[in-house]
């Protein structure tokens, strides 16, 4: 089944300067390879269409079964001089949370949100 | 018995509340009450305030709540306290504290103001990158407001040593803070990699405060956490190696459990294998993580690296002005007149010859936060705000925005709602550039003060 990204995983960004670290973290271990496999670097970049304006490197932190994607030129120009309401990217792991992810149905009934499948 | 320290956070910002910290300095047991104050650009903006307002004192602003509220709860149990209100200015900072132990009546206390941090006159011939760009720091030379070297845990740990019992500082490293009490209880060695990454890494959870808590963390269906309008501040007990239990005072909502924690693990952090700070190089790729009952959770085996040879350096720059207002739309057809509002706006931008470095109109409701990330398929919203923004070079520019904005109060279109302009609609642009600095360029001194 295909799902969007909230049903597996929660997410938190965080700014330093221009660059804001979009970090995805699975629910369940279970859920984590499938993040790994299918949540690229590329494929968030292209995601956010064009809302990030450099480079997207992503980290592996397989203790916590998370990933970081730290994300070049996605705050405006960084924190003091950007024009976007949220210059902080508080709200910028959000988005990422509708990106479209295949999971087995046996994993079905360990989904977070039950409700809005 | 194995010794542990209770270290308790006080604040994770300037405009952080007050009451979880005085819960924690009366009820959290703690050896230690930690406060971190201070965003990137708070010293910038510290410094540009202090030369048009000359009553500033160059210290956190919420310094005199702060310390009425956690001073007896503090002074009671014996919890020293260490704090980076002291901005730009920590000596004066530290002579306030020390004023409200004396109103308080609290004699013979120990206050330290560590110096040292602000390095604004040397920093162009100290520095040579800027590390975002890579051009010289010489080219900030005429527009540069302050610079600040990140300190470490060692200044704090000699305060502690010398008897001090409150310790106030500019600006140190968020973790640092955290992790200088545990450096100092246990002697750890400032070279001891292994250790002070586990410290460090404690203090990088506790440096956010609710963060780790649950307060930067509901969404309600997939994450819900308790009682979420009376966060508690969390508390590490701390044994010799670093090893945690993170937790908060009963009774207080929010929550701690793995999911709280990882979240805030890899909070502003990029490589998870290499988080530099001033005293060590963190890895958390080797951390473990263990709920031990409800709102406890361990975290042990965090390790480290030796640390770097230089300090991070903070050069905060006046570039220019923003300008910005807003307006609103409602009801059947409010994207079409938003849309036409826009298309005004661009226009009036080109009458009155708007110069600008950027300008940014978007559909609050619409595009205002993701932008261009906002999905294709998103459904029109009953109600819109529309946002306009320009950065500019002179506030005169930047003040075109709002006077264009007023005109569309008459001159514009059907339904519009809009705000009186009483406010300022324009604000200074603090620039903030990063570099690095040999450590042994920043000496750093330490003044004691006595209630």
């Amino acid at each position: 089944m295909r799902v969007k990204l909230q049903h597996v995983a929660h997410a938190r960004s965080g700014d330093k300067g221009d660059i804001s670290n979009i970090a995805v973290f699975a629910y369940e271990p279970e859920f984590y390879p499938l993040i790994k496999e299918q949540l690229t670097g590329e494929r968030l970049k292209s995601f956010y269409n064009g809302a990030i304006k450099g480079q997207v490197i992503r980290y592996l932190a397989d203790n916590i079964d998370a990933l970081n994607f730290v994300c070049h030129g996605a705050l405006g120009g960084g924190v003091s001089r950007s024009l976007c309401l949220d210059n902080y990217g508080k709200a910028l792991s959000a988005a990422i949370l509708g990106f479209e992810i295949d999971v087995p149905d046996s994993l079905r009934s360990k989904l977070r949100g039950q409700d809005l499948l | 018995m194995k010794k542990t320290i209770r270290i308790g956070a006080g604040a994770a910002w300037w405009g952080d509340r007050v009451e979880p910290a005085k819960l924690n300095a009366d009820k959290g047991s703690l050896d230690y009450l930690c406060f971190e104050t201070m965003a990137e650009a708070t010293v910038s903006a510290a410094q540009v305030r202090a030369r048009r307002d000359p009553t500033f004192q160059g210290y956190d602003t919420y310094l005199d709540d702060r310390m009425q509220a956690v001073l007896p709860g503090c002074m009671k149990q014996g919890t020293k306290i260490i704090s980076n209100q002291g901005w730009i200015n920590p000596n004066a900072a530290a002579e306030r504290v020390v004023h409200w132990l004396k109103h308080l009546g609290y004699k013979g206390i120990k206050v330290a103001a560590v110096n040292g941090s602000l390095i604004t006159d040397k920093a162009i011939l100290l520095t040579e990158k800027i590390l975002e760009n890579n051009q010289p720091t010489r080219n900030l030379k005429d527009t540069l407001i302050s610079a600040e070297a990140y300190l470490g845990a060692e200044p704090i740990v000699e305060a502690l040593r010398n008897g001090a019992h409150i310790v106030i500082t500019g600006r140190v490293a968020d973790p640092s803070i955290f992790m200088a009490p545990m450096m100092y209880e246990f002697n750890w060695d400032p070279l001891d990699a292994k250790r002070l990454g586990q410290g460090m890494g404690i203090g990088h959870l506790m440096e956010c405060g609710a963060q780790v808590t649950g307060g930067y963390f509901s969404d309600p269906g997939f994450k819900d956490v308790p009682d979420p309008w009376n966060f508690g501040f969390p508390i590490a007990e701390v044994s010799e190696d670093g090893t945690a239990v993170l937790s908060k005072v009963e009774g207080t909502g929010g929550a701690i459990n793995l999911q709280t924690v990882k979240e805030q693990m890899l909070y502003e952090v990029h490589d998870p294998a290499n988080y530099l700070t001033p005293d060590v190089v963190v890895d958390f790729t080797t951390a473990q993580l263990r709920e031990l009952g409800p709102n406890r959770v361990e975290v042990k085996n965090i390790s480290g690296k030796t640390r770097t040879s230089t300090l991070k350096v903070s050069m905060g720059c006046t570039e220019g002005f923003i300008g910005e207002d807003m307006f609103f739309y409602a009801g059947p057809g409010a994207l079409r007149r938003a849309e036409l509002a826009k298309k005004i706006l661009t226009e009036r931008f080109r009458i009155v010859n708007l110069q600008a470095e950027e300008i940014r109109i978007d559909f609050l409701g619409i595009n205002a936060i993701h932008g261009p990330a906002t999905p294709k398929d998103a459904p029109e919203p009953y109600e819109i705000a529309v946002r306009v923004a320009a950065r500019t070079l002179t506030r005169e520019e930047a003040i075109k925005v709002g006077r264009e904005v007023d005109g569309i109060a008459v001159s514009g279109i059907a339904h519009t709602g809009k705000r009186v302009p009483h406010a300022d609609r324009t604000r200074e642009v603090i620039g903030v550039w990063s570099s690095l600095v040999a450590r042994e360029a920043v000496p750093t001194s330490i003044k004691y003060f006595e209630s």
